[in-house]
């Protein structure tokens, strides 16, 4: 076994599980695990699919447009979770607990299956899949080591898996709303990132700039929730406010 | 009868996942994001584009919704 090939493959791999992951457990956490689960099946099993059907001709599959598309989708759905998640904390204030409250009926539909878990976790986990295998085939083939890149991303995947297993019910314990807020920018953030990629942006520090994005739009709806709640004030409040605090 | 059905339910199910609850977010993201790359040629850098349009339009849409949640409803 080439240990290099296999490390380098691990790390490089290591991110985009890591992103894979992230998107599996936000979807999970927020609306349905059993819609977040399959879709991340179904999507293992495109991928699966795509890898015996292409083999080493994955490096030529155009990944732009197709990150495009994602990206585009993604932004637009995270942007509504985001709007409603400000919307609602603004409303009625963070929730103390998961399971003290429900989301929205429109959100998961209460008995029959949500498509639109099962899609954002298809999504996500296909466009990261595909980008592993086209790792593992460009690292793997060009040092003629593809075994030792299978075994380090299989690695990758196998122990970051677990790790987002571990950590699941500390996500559960996040208020709903909060959480809603959070992956809504989570999501967002993801979008833009593979959206400008797609129309061939450069992000300043490469991938880092999901961290970035993340807590940017993270911090634009924390801002949000303070004017929505001003607008959401009946008219004539901060004047009678005003008028206290003066008589003090 | 049950493709029809069928049919109408998917394009109901992207309709809701793509415009959602305010169209105009949809259309803002989606022709943002076919464009940013067009002025990398110029040398400006246009990675910031993308995430000033989505900060935007949400300021946007969270003040139209406000508004219209403030609306009195007409008496029945």
């Amino acid at each position: 076994m080439n240990a290099t090939v296999a490390v380098t493959t691990f790390l490089a791999a290591g991110i985009e599980v890591i992103e894979m992951v992230a998107i599996v457990v936000a979807v999970g956490s927020t609306r349905s695990w059993r819609a977040a689960l399959v879709g991340a099946a179904g999507g293992l099993v495109v991928l699966a699919a795509l890898i015996t059907v292409l083999g080493t001709a994955l490096r030529d599959v155009p990944l732009q447009p197709i990150r495009l598309v994602v990206g585009a989708l993604l932004l637009v759905f995270g942007l509504q979770w985001l709007r409603k998640g400000v919307l609602r904390i603004a409303a009625q204030g963070w929730a103390i607990g998961q399971g003290e409250e429900h989301v929205d009926e429109s959100d998961v539909p209460p008995d029959g299956f949500d498509w639109t878990g099962f899609v954002l976790s298809f999504k996500g986990v296909t466009l990261e899949g595909l980008e592993i295998a086209i790792i593992v085939v460009a690292v793997g083939g060009a040092s003629g080591a593809i075994g030792s890149a299978i075994i380090g991303a299989a690695a990758a995947v196998i122990v970051l898996a677990a790790v987002g297993a571990a950590t699941y019910r500390l996500i559960a314990r996040i208020p709903r709303r909060a959480l809603q807020l959070f992956v809504g920018s989570l999501l967002s953030a993801f979008g833009t990132f593979w959206a400008a990629l797609g129309v061939g942006v450069r992000w300043p520090g490469g991938d880092l700039a999901l961290l970035y994005l993340v807590a940017l739009y993270a911090c634009t709806g924390v801002v949000l929730l303070h004017f929505v709640r001003r607008w959401q004030a009946p008219p004539g409040r901060h004047d009678r406010t005003a008028t206290s605090e003066e008589v003090r | 009868m049950i493709v029809v059905r069928w049919i109408r339910a998917f394009a109901r199910f992207w309709i809701d996942f793509i415009v959602g609850d305010d169209w105009t977010v949809a259309a803002t993201v989606l022709g943002r994001s076919w464009s940013p790359g067009g002025s990398s040629d110029r040398g400006i850098p246009a990675w910031w584009f993308l995430p000033a349009a989505v900060i935007g339009i949400t300021v946007v849409s969270l003040r139209r919704a406000t508004k219209e949640a403030r609306r009195p409803t007409p008496p029945r």
